[in-house]
């Protein structure tokens, strides 16, 4: 819509992108200063305070643990989120309706009450591991990414092709994954870099899933900021921002290449 | 005679997940608060008799709602201005909205906390403007919640309208200005109408996620401001009162259910190109 905008909008929408840019300015800026408190702008330069993350044991534990979850949960909502999605386009006449509500129930029920749930239940009543409670509900919270993403890809998809290739003696596990899956390759991608992001940012569910010696960073950086005002926590916040473009590109590139070569 | 089980059998490994591990577990968080043996809605009369806990729950509500109006009118405003913006700027607004997205809520509240702060760079600029000599305390209010709450959502609300404002038929806004309606009046008369449903999408999802935060209130309200989310991290966490925190969780839910299912039949009664 091509159109006149009024000055004033227009300089409105300008201060909106310096609100939203800021702040993240600020992290990076205090993350580098040279001081033993956090400032803006930075007064001196350093990188102490990446090395110092590394220092911390509790914040390499967590990254580690942080990192752990978000492959294994998206790894594992894929699994399963994707053959739930292929069944939704596939089989909608079989399906009832309310099915696909189900799949978007983990972002409706409020995320708090997912985390004391599964820890009254899982954690406490079943006595299970908090690490494998961690990651079920870490894969319960992207699940929804997974499955609505990849459902909007299958939605224009051509099922007829499947048909074509399996009437022609292709078995249909083969061309699930020779026809279908390559056809929702950027869906893929999407789902991906949706759930890992979700679950590496992830407060409200960890919060209650924490046990001894098992945290995850966003929950170990609200811990040290109680204690703490330094710019450790800029610099880590820093890394958790690069940790996300890293995971982003690297996807995109090794998904985008795996295709390319074939 | 398997292909008429195939689309239950596909789906069952995430309809378990779900049913198992979401619906029972929350289901029975819920059911917990009615048993206990002080009778069936005890926890219930115990949380609305303490006034505490009522400031707290009006506070969580005053500031879901503010939060809301707010985000709602700067991301509308905001979107409007990127989905009439030329191609090549309008693709680098939509990428410096989605970057905040990509960054998690604590990193996005700790950065308030640096620009808040008694010693932080709004104080130290008003200090140095001279416009005041004592730093003033603008953290663990209900204003820094609320700041911080805002530019959570703003992101959300822009990428969510932007959407929105694109589908609206052009040939619809066209059509408007040569009957002779001037922008404002197609503004007023055409393009809002026809943006409300979306509206109320992005206030429910707004205000949903207010009303249950944690992070934020957390770092930036602290004891002081306390909300819903940060009461039932204390009552579950530090008091050990888990009939308490569930009687608060089973709220939340109530609150939330109630909210996204009037605003969603609203939104399909408003919509003017629903048939």
């Amino acid at each position: 819509m091509p159109n006149r905008l009024h000055p004033a909008l227009i300089g409105f929408a300008v201060l909106v992108y310096l609100f939203l840019m800021g702040p993240l300015v600020i992290v990076f800026g205090a993350a580098l200063s040279d001081t033993t408190f956090l400032t803006f702008p930075p007064q001196g330069l350093t990188l102490r305070w990446f090395e110092r993350i590394f220092e911390i044991g509790a914040f390499r534990r967590t990254i580690v643990t942080s990192v752990e979850i978000a492959f294994l949960a998206t790894a594992l909502a894929l699994l399963i989120g994707i053959p739930a999605a292929y069944a939704l386009n596939r089989y909608r006449i079989q399906l009832p309706a309310w099915l696909s509500t189900l799949f978007v129930l983990p972002i409706l029920v409020p995320e708090i009450v997912l985390g004391f749930s599964l820890l009254r239940l899982v954690a406490v009543g079943q006595s299970a591991p908090i690490f494998l409670t961690l990651l079920i509900g870490h894969t319960l919270i992207v699940l929804p990414y997974c499955v609505r993403v990849i459902s909007a890809s299958l939605a224009s998809f051509d099922f007829s092709i499947e048909e074509a290739a399996i009437s022609l003696g292709s078995r249909p596990i083969k061309t699930f994954f020779t026809i279908v899956l390559p056809n929702v390759r950027s869906g893929v991608i999407a789902a991906f870099i949706l759930a890992f992001i979700t679950s590496i940012n992830d407060v409200s569910v960890s919060l209650f899933l924490t046990g001894p010696g098992i945290s995850t960073l966003p929950i170990q950086i609200l811990a040290h900021v109680e204690q703490f005002f330094d710019p450790v926590i800029a610099s880590v916040s820093v890394l958790l921002m690069l940790l996300t473009v890293a995971v982003m590109a690297i996807v995109e590139r090794t998904l985008g290449l795996t295709f390319l070569a074939k | 005679m398997l292909k008429r089980f195939a689309g239950w059998t596909l789906s069952a490994p995430a309809t378990t997940l779900v049913v198992v591990f979401l619906v029972l577990p929350v289901a029975a968080t819920i059911t917990a608060t009615f048993i206990e043996p002080a009778g069936i809605i005890a926890p219930y009369q115990a949380f609305f008799s303490s006034g505490f806990r009522r400031t707290v729950l009006w506070r969580t509500l005053e500031i879901s709602l503010i939060t809301t109006i707010i985000s709602v009118a700067v991301g509308f405003l905001t979107a409007y201005v990127v989905a009439r913006s030329p191609g090549r700027i309008k693709s680098l607004l939509i990428i410096a909205a989605v970057f905040p997205l990509l960054t998690g809520v604590v990193v996005r509240s700790f950065a308030w906390l640096i620009i808040l702060g008694r010693n932080g760079i709004l104080n130290n600029f008003l200090i140095g403007m001279g416009i005041t000599d004592e730093p003033f305390s603008m953290l663990y209010t209900q204003g820094s919640v609320i700041v911080a709450m805002v530019y959570l959502f703003v992101p959300l609300m822009v990428l969510t309208l932007v959407g929105v404002l694109e589908n609206i038929p052009d040939d619809v806004v066209q059509a408007a200005a040569s009957l002779g309606a001037s922008p404002a009046a197609t503004f007023r008369q055409v393009i809002f109408p026809l943006a409300v449903p979306g509206l109320i999408v992005g206030a429910v999802l707004v205000f949903t996620g207010s009303f249950t935060a944690y992070a934020t209130p957390q770092l930036l309200g602290g004891e002081s401001q306390m909300v819903m989310g940060t009461l039932m991290y204390q009552r579950a966490m530090v008091a050990f009162d888990w009939v308490s925190a569930s009687t608060i969780a089973a709220i939340m839910v109530v609150v939330t259910v109630a909210v996204v299912l009037f605003m969603t039949r609203a939104a399909r009664r408003l919509n003017p190109m629903a048939t």
